[in-house]
């Protein structure tokens, strides 16, 4: 296994996601496998190629620098859960 | 501070760029909008939509790039930075890590004891900001304004080249500077255009290894940053004199108590899983488009100030002052080219009643309420001897309240200095004559008495008489006798 258990647990944290304990060796095991994969590429000499950051050989287009959009809040708060006075409301976020 | 330690500082600082729209979406970046009018779907993170970079953004990086002697790349990557925030709609701030727009410059300060003192910048790069939470009066909910989400920002990063919170902040200081003059941000440190976060770890003095450092965040003025550092830097030493080990994690520093305190414990360790982002292609820049934007630059303070010292004979001090902003220093020019006899003058009433008269009314130079010329009309009476320097800050008074131009004050009033030498002698004459007792003292060899009659004679002309000219007659007047 080139993951272990608590890597895993860690992943798991960042990412927001709670695990069951009964699929964790499961889980432990096909993302291992994954690693493993890519360990079987960084095999491969690349000392002479320049790491590539897009899949597409093309630049990125720029657009002017103006203002398009208008004020569309109460279209976009209509699918929103709770809102109050303008605000997105999301569960207390400070102790 | 204590000298068994040496103090290591380096910055990052967060630049708001003055575009009109986003950096990837046309939503508005104006400031003070109501909550969420200025977020459109990319800016809330909705499904589907994609990145557009804003041409400006990348012209701006690239000017600053340009004023700090750095290298502007010619192919750069966009980043995700995965965390979970919810004023971060889409899970990840889109930055750049690994290929920065703008990487390995530098900038001069002067150090605590008034030295050149280069200090490195590793990197700026372009990110986006998040939005803004607010925790009270909504319950036991957090309200969530995503209007500053998508915000264009240029982080900078200087290496830790710093030694003192006063280089710190020297360093803040010109870079603020740098970028108002380059008109790329409006630098306004109440409104968050400007914020700084300051990476602080001690020493023993000659070693090589760098002790474990703490981040500051938010600091949000000048003073905060010098005051905050200076807490850390006690605190780290304290807690290693102890016999302690400095904890690495992010502090907040609290202004109204002096002290900084742990935001992020050691277990929530920073692990952002930096990727590039496959919704927005490499950017590559060409030499054209740099030379280009190089073309745009204008003089820079450090310029500035050494052709204020040559072209108008400044001390370097004054010059330093007239040009940390360009408004300052674009006024000091206008008011010279209508003044020329005497640029020191001019300095010194810019950085004296001026700057005072702005600062007392919370106005910005281009707002003042004496125009450059009119400042050198007032200048003009006083180097052609019409008024006395005192009586000249009663002008600038009277012009400041709305009371009209310099010349046409000093009429109306009849502030007109008493040049006649036969009127001052005069009066001087009748000072001597009804202060027997002070004569006889200053003629005993109590010299210092002449600063009384000064005072008598200012008193009976309303302090119009030229002082240079008391003196000089009341000396001679006292000497007969």
């Amino acid at each position: 296994m080139s993951l272990s258990k608590e890597q895993v647990q860690h992943i798991a944290a960042l990412a927001c996601l709670q695990l069951d304990e009964d699929e964790f060796d499961d889980i432990v095991a096909k993302l291992s496998s994954i690693v493993d994969f890519v360990d079987q590429l960084q095999q491969v000499p690349t000392d002479d190629v320049v790491p590539m950051a897009h899949p597409l050989d093309q630049v990125q287009r720029l657009r002017p620098d103006v203002v398009t959009e208008t004020n569309e809040r109460d279209a976009f708060q209509a699918n929103a859960p709770a809102i109050q006075d303008g605000f997105y409301l999301v569960p207390k976020v400070i102790e | 501070m204590n000298s068994a330690w040496e103090v290591v500082i380096g910055l990052e600082l967060h630049t708001q760029l003055a575009t009109s729209s986003k950096i990837f979406s046309g939503a508005s970046t104006a400031y003070g909008a109501e909550p969420n009018t200025q977020a459109c779907l990319v800016d809330l993170g909705y499904p589907g939509v994609l990145p557009v970079l804003n041409a400006e953004v990348v012209r701006m990086a690239c000017k600053f790039g340009l004023a700090i002697n750095a290298k502007v790349a010619s192919r750069c990557v966009f980043a995700r930075k995965n965390y979970f925030y919810p004023d971060l709609p889409k899970g990840y701030q889109i930055s750049q890590y690994e290929l920065p727009i703008v990487y390995d410059g530098e900038l001069m300060i002067k150090d605590d004891r008034g030295e050149d003192k280069r200090i490195g910048i590793t990197r700026a790069h372009l990110e986006e900001d998040a939005g803004k939470s607010i925790h009270e009066g909504l319950n036991q909910s957090s309200g969530i304004d995503l209007n500053r989400a998508g915000t264009p920002l240029l982080e900078i990063v200087s290496e830790p080249d710093m030694r003192s919170a006063k280089e710190a902040v020297a360093f803040m200081r010109k870079i603020h500077s740098i970028v108002r003059y380059l008109e790329i941000s409006d630098g306004n440190m109440q409104e968050g255009s400007f914020r700084c976060d300051a990476n602080v770890s001690v020493r023993p003095h000659g070693q090589e290894k760098l002790g474990t450092r703490s981040e500051l965040k938010n600091l949000n003025s000048f003073r905060f940053v010098e005051k905050a550092i200076n807490f850390e830097i006690k605190r780290q030493i304290n807690i290693l004199e102890d016999g302690g080990e400095v904890a690495q994690e992010t502090r907040l520093y609290d202004s109204d108590r002096d002290e900084t305190r742990s935001m992020r414990s050691k277990e929530e360790a920073n692990d952002y899983r930096y990727f590039p982002d496959p919704d927005l292609l490499p950017v590559v820049l060409d030499d054209a488009f740099i030379a280009e934007v190089k073309k745009t630059l204008p003089e820079l303070p450090d310029a500035k100030q050494a052709r204020f010292v040559e072209q108008y004979a400044l001390k370097p001090s004054d010059a330093a002052i007239l040009t940390v902003s360009r408004a300052v220093a674009d006024y000091f020019e206008a008011t010279v080219a209508e003044f020329k006899d005497n640029p020191k003058t001019a300095a010194n009433w810019i950085t004296g009643e001026l700057s005072a008269a702005l600062h007392r009314d919370g106005m910005e130079i281009t707002d003042s309420k004496i125009a450059p010329a009119d400042l050198a009309a007032l200048l003009s009476r006083i180097q052609d001897g019409t008024i006395s320097g005192k009586i000249a800050k009663e002008v600038f008074e009277a012009m400041w309240t709305g009371g009209g131009g310099a010349n046409e004050i000093i009429e109306t009033r009849g502030l007109r200095q008493i040049t006649d030498s036969s009127a001052i002698e005069k009066i001087v004459d009748a000072v001597i004559a009804a202060n027997p007792d002070q004569v006889k003292q200053y003629r005993a060899g109590k010299v210092k008495v002449l600063g009384f009659f000064v005072g008598q004679v200012m008193k009976e002309t309303g302090g119009k008489a030229n002082p240079g000219q008391v003196n000089e007659v009341l000396k001679r007047r006292l000497r007969k006798g």
